[in-house]
């Protein structure tokens, strides 16, 4: 099932992403800041996820005029953001001609028990997971990039850091094991068999597997880096912080360079002001939206 | 060998090389790559890589390095190799006569995969949000063409392709550079 002609192209786009960063954005103005900044791609969506957060109601997918205008815009590649298991805002999307969907739970949910059979579209689709077994149930729906959830919009790496050291260690552990262990571990994991076959033979995701959710400063990217994200994507911290311009900037170094200290720190003394944090222990369960999605 | 690890799918650059039979080390810094011979510039954003080189500043040693080095590149990659880039119109390193289109066959949506003939063999050539070559300088050599487009192209000691051998495991296309060495 991986290795289809359309699968190749849709993990290729991934592929190309690497070592990047993909930054939110919610009007062509914020995307040619990112742009300019060096972002591999934009993710169009309603608000960044601490507004969302705040002002609370239905967050939907992003206007059509402001997704075109940001099309119209920049050369990088668009991303935009629709609704879980919103199989009609991903048509519409796909007919619209984004480079990339992500089916996010920084949206309200659309369908709290299914997700969009990805399979069937031309256009790739990127979905969060907070575990080995949610990243393989998307890439078994067709997901050609995986992102760990983390928590969107709190500025609070802790999440992100959870997420991404349950999937290396899951992973990890699957390589050890014989192949007469490997039923017992897709029943434990709730995962596609062939897909813990892969994992197991492979040590990673047929996927890449970026990071998102909380990256608040530059030394939060190179460790999502160091945990093992092939790239990063940052929301609400760019554009809630006191200058987007340098924090966007500063981000960027910080992906490239995170094996190396003094470069980090040279893109940290750049930094302005980072985005205000939440503490996610003190948050509602209901408030959370990385347990949206199973 | 070096692989512009700037950004992009240098890692899967560095696997086919060691295919092809060469050492790999990622450049990031003036300093790896003045311990190199030659470099590929991998695919990934190329508006991205030039930002990079600007806030490290590897412009200059970049381009005396392609002076007298080799250097391949693969869709951003080649997209900074080339003479003149349209769509929209960027800075690029000059060190081959082309004339180079970003996106020419569109978005995402657009990408795909073809057979293209390279000596005489079909290669599966991935085009991922591609450029297109509009024009090859009278130095320059075509080995392969796509749609009646230059997708393969060599002139003195680059190479530039639009499309990703390094996405396939056929490693012909980087036995071409390593050959040229």
């Amino acid at each position: 099932m991986i290795l289809t002609e359309s699968f190749r192209l849709k993990s290729g786009l991934a592929e190309m992403l690497k070592g990047g960063v993909i930054m939110d954005v919610t009007n062509a103005q914020e995307a040619l800041v990112a742009e300019k900044a060096g972002a591999t791609a934009v993710m169009a969506l309603i608000k960044v996820p601490s507004d969302i957060r705040k002002e609370g109601g239905v967050a939907r997918m992003s206007p059509i005029s402001k997704i075109r205008e940001i099309m119209a815009t920049v050369s990088i590649p668009v991303m935009a953001k629709c609704r879980i298991g919103h199989l009609a805002e991903a048509r519409v999307l796909e007919a619209l001609g984004v480079d990339y969907i992500d089916e996010s739970e920084v949206l309200t949910p659309a369908d709290d028990e299914n997700h969009v059979d990805k399979r069937s579209f031309r256009v790739p689709f990127v979905c969060g997971a907070r575990n080995l077994g949610e990243a393989l149930r998307r890439i078994g729906e067709g997901a050609a990039m995986i992102r760990t959830k983390g928590e969107a919009g709190s500025g609070n790496i802790v999440e992100a850091v959870r997420h991404m050291r349950t999937i290396q260690r899951e992973m990890k552990q699957l390589t050890v094991l014989s192949s007469d262990e490997l039923m017992a571990e897709a029943k434990k994991h709730q995962a596609p068999f062939e897909l813990i076959e892969y994992v197991a033979q492979h040590g990673k995701l047929p996927v890449p597997n970026f990071s998102a959710g909380g990256i608040a400063t530059a030394a939060d990217a190179a460790l999502a880096m160091m945990l093992g994200a092939e790239a990063v994507f940052v929301g609400s911290g760019i554009f809630k912080s006191s200058d987007p311009e340098r924090f966007a900037k500063a981000v960027v170094k910080a992906t490239t360079y995170w094996k190396d200290p003094v470069k980090v720190l040279e893109a940290s003394e750049e930094l302005p002001d980072g985005m205000p944090g939440l503490d996610i222990r003190q948050l509602e369960e209901s408030q959370l939206m990385a347990t949206r999605g199973w | 060998m070096g692989v512009l690890a700037l950004q992009g799918d240098f890692a899967a650059h560095a696997q086919s090389l060691q295919q092809a039979g060469a050492e790999a080390v990622e450049v990031r810094t003036r300093e790896s790559l003045a311990s190199v011979d030659a470099l590929v510039m991998p695919g990934g954003e190329s508006t991205t890589m030039l930002k990079l080189m600007s806030y490290e500043n590897l412009w200059e040693p970049l381009q005396e390095f392609g002076a007298s080095k080799p250097i391949f590149g693969t869709c951003a990659g080649a997209i900074l190799l080339a003479k003149h880039v349209t769509s929209p119109s960027q800075i690029s390193l000059a060190l081959m006569d082309l004339d180079v289109e970003r996106n020419a066959y569109g978005r995402q949506l657009d990408s795909h995969i073809a057979q293209v003939d390279l000596e005489g063999a079909p290669l599966e050539a991935v085009f991922i949000r591609a450029p297109i070559i509009r024009r090859v300088g009278p130095a320059g050599k075509v080995w392969a063409t796509h749609r009646g487009d230059p997708v393969l192209v060599t002139e003195g000691k680059h190479m530039v392709a639009t499309f990703h051998p390094e996405l396939t495991c056929d490693p012909r296309v980087h036995a071409i550079f390593l050959r040229q060495l």
